[in-house]
């Protein structure tokens, strides 16, 4: 009961988001990340680029991800105190980033399909 | 508790989801089989202590009868009545009912107790059934003494007369929010403090307080507002070192405070508020203030003769153990949150240390054995200092900070990641917290 486990957290997320949301947006992302293995060993290499779409969409998924905490949480970038806050803020913006960049690359290469690259 | 133990994941549990990084992440404990017995177990309330034991020891206990009495309907969330008490959130965010926590496998009485006789093992509800138990859970919670504040009532709370009493409920928490919406709107002098006996959360009068000030702030409207906290004490908050820090910011901010000051009554002709002092009493005009009144034991727990006899007789809190939190006279009863005559823990974070500590006692008594669990005081309190900042403080009985997270978040820092825990996280881990889960 008092240790931090693993079920503790999924507890406390299905309490955050509501139990089908959480449980929805785990299997969107399970989803995605599936699609992006897949096209990884249909196409047998990483499309350069594809890649660099994804990358050069990176700043804009962190920004977003980070535009939607602040939303949420009634915070605003003056609220930012000390390092900790600086490293939450940059993780908000490194997964919103990584996450997005996976989401474009996935999109492109199932919209594409397989292609010669130039 | 040992010191190892609080260092380890406890504290993290209740309040560390925002900060909770991939590596800290354990695969849970396996479940202890359950105990079997057929104790019949009474729990008294079923607020966040109530709920949280009934769940724990239905999953513990194969075959007991566990009977849980609470009268009202409503579940309130409690720590979430600040946020409503500054318009972050409307009421209803506070509110469920009672029987949604509460597991299939028990006996929930909508019903109050009207008489506890702990020398008989017996409870008369106030629908005059009797129910006999072999173990008694208090988790009664405190009642607000409204009627001791002179020339009060809580018809008189909201913005046309410029009264807030956020303690009250999540609708009168609202209705607070419109007084102060006003207040920092147009201006005037604000007056907060909190009452001279133990009451929950102690940091809440200092919240709104600061919440006042900012959305003042926010609004442009600073210059024409004046905010004077009075304290009870010759401090700004129990714990030494948070009383600095608390003085500080209040320094900083131009927030008069002013020490030994004991709201005895309101006059609401005059808009006038008394205040008792060492030096007689002193008489203030208002334009808002924040009522919160004494807080006692209910009713039928100070006639059951579980209060202390010779402390807090004013109040009525039970004759606990400190750490094993069971009665001193009356083995076979505990205590849990608010109702416990203990220094310090009257918030939802100390429930949370609270319910392992009798779950190990109940739990090893029926199997025969001893329990070993300590509570050694923890209370936690994100002393929200402004919308997207707070102070994550964390003590114990002997006023040292015990800080969750050692070197990454300070407790008497302004952070925002101190914010995200009681905007998002906390009220997901008081309810996973209920439901026996964390």
């Amino acid at each position: 009961m008092e240790e931090f486990s693993f079920m503790t957290i999924l507890a406390v997320f299905e309490e955050i988001f509501g139990r089908g949301l959480f449980w929805a947006m785990v299997v969107v992302a399970a989803l995605i990340t599936v699609t992006y293995l897949f096209v990884l060993i249909r196409d047998r290499s990483m499309s350069m680029r594809k890649f660099l779409l994804a990358q050069l969409s990176m700043p804009f998924g962190g920004a977003a991800a980070v535009w939607f905490v602040m939303i949420m949480t009634n915070s605003s970038f003056a609220d930012i105190g000390g390092p900790i806050d600086w490293i939450v803020l940059l993780g908000v913006f490194a997964a919103g980033a990584v996450g997005f960049a996976i989401l474009v690359y996935v999109i492109q290469s199932l919209m594409r399909g397989k292609q010669a690259e130039a | 508790m040992t010191r190892l133990d609080q260092l380890t994941a406890s504290r993290r549990g209740f309040l560390g989801m925002a900060a909770a990084g991939g590596a800290a992440m354990t695969v849970g404990a396996g479940r202890a089989e359950a105990t079997r017995t057929n104790a019949r177990i009474l729990i008294m309330g079923a607020g966040a202590g109530g709920a949280a034991m009934a769940n724990r020891l239905s999953e513990r206990l194969d075959g007991a009868q566990i009977t849980v009495l609470d009268g009202r309907a409503e579940h309130w969330y409690q720590p979430g009545f600040t946020l409503v008490a500054a318009g972050l959130r409307k009421a209803n965010y506070a509110v469920s009912s009672t029987e949604q926590w509460l597991p299939r496998n028990i006996t929930y009485i909508n019903e109050y107790a009207a008489e506890l006789d702990p020398d008989a093992n017996r409870v008369t509800t106030t629908g005059g059934q009797r129910i006999e138990y072999d173990y008694l859970i208090v988790a009664t919670g405190l009642v607000l003494d409204w009627d001791a504040i002179e020339g009060f009532d809580l018809s008189m709370v909201g913005p046309e007369n410029g009264i807030s009493a956020h303690y009250a409920s999540p609708e009168l928490a609202e209705t607070s929010w419109h007084a102060m919406d006003k207040f920092t709107s147009e201006g005037g002098v604000g007056l907060f403090g909190r009452p001279a006996t133990e009451m929950k959360c102690a940091g809440a009068p200092v919240k709104l307080c600061f919440l006042a000030e900012d959305i003042a702030t926010t609004k442009g409207n600073r210059a024409k507002c004046e905010f004077i906290y009075n304290a009870q004490a010759q401090n700004l908050f129990g714990v030494p070192v948070i009383h600095h820090r608390v003085r500080q910011i209040m320094d900083e901010r131009d927030i008069t405070y002013r020490y030994q000051h004991v709201l005895k009554g309101i006059d609401l002709g005059a808009k006038t508020a008394t205040y008792t002092t060492p030096e007689g009493d002193v008489t203030d005009r208002w334009d808002f203030i924040n009522v919160i009144p004494p807080q006692r034991a209910p009713q039928v727990i100070r006639e059951s003769g579980l209060a202390w006899a010779d402390r807090w007789t004013d109040q009525g809190w039970i004759e606990v153990d400190a750490q094993t939190l069971r009665h001193a006279r009356f083995p076979n009863v505990f205590g849990i949150g608010d109702i416990n005559g203990v220094p310090k823990g009257k918030t939802a974070a100390s429930v949370k240390f609270h319910v392992p500590v009798i779950e190990d006692h109940l739990v090893a008594e029926i199997a025969g054995r001893e329990g070993t669990a300590r509570y050694d005081g923890y209370t936690s309190c994100p002393l929200i200092t402004r919308i997207g900042r707070a102070m994550l403080v964390e003590f114990d009985y002997h006023d040292n900070l015990t800080p969750s997270f050692p070197g990454l978040i300070a407790p008497l820092e302004e952070l925002w990641i101190s914010w995200l825990m009681k905007e998002v996280a906390l009220k997901a881990t008081y309810n996973a917290m209920l439901r026996g889960r964390a």
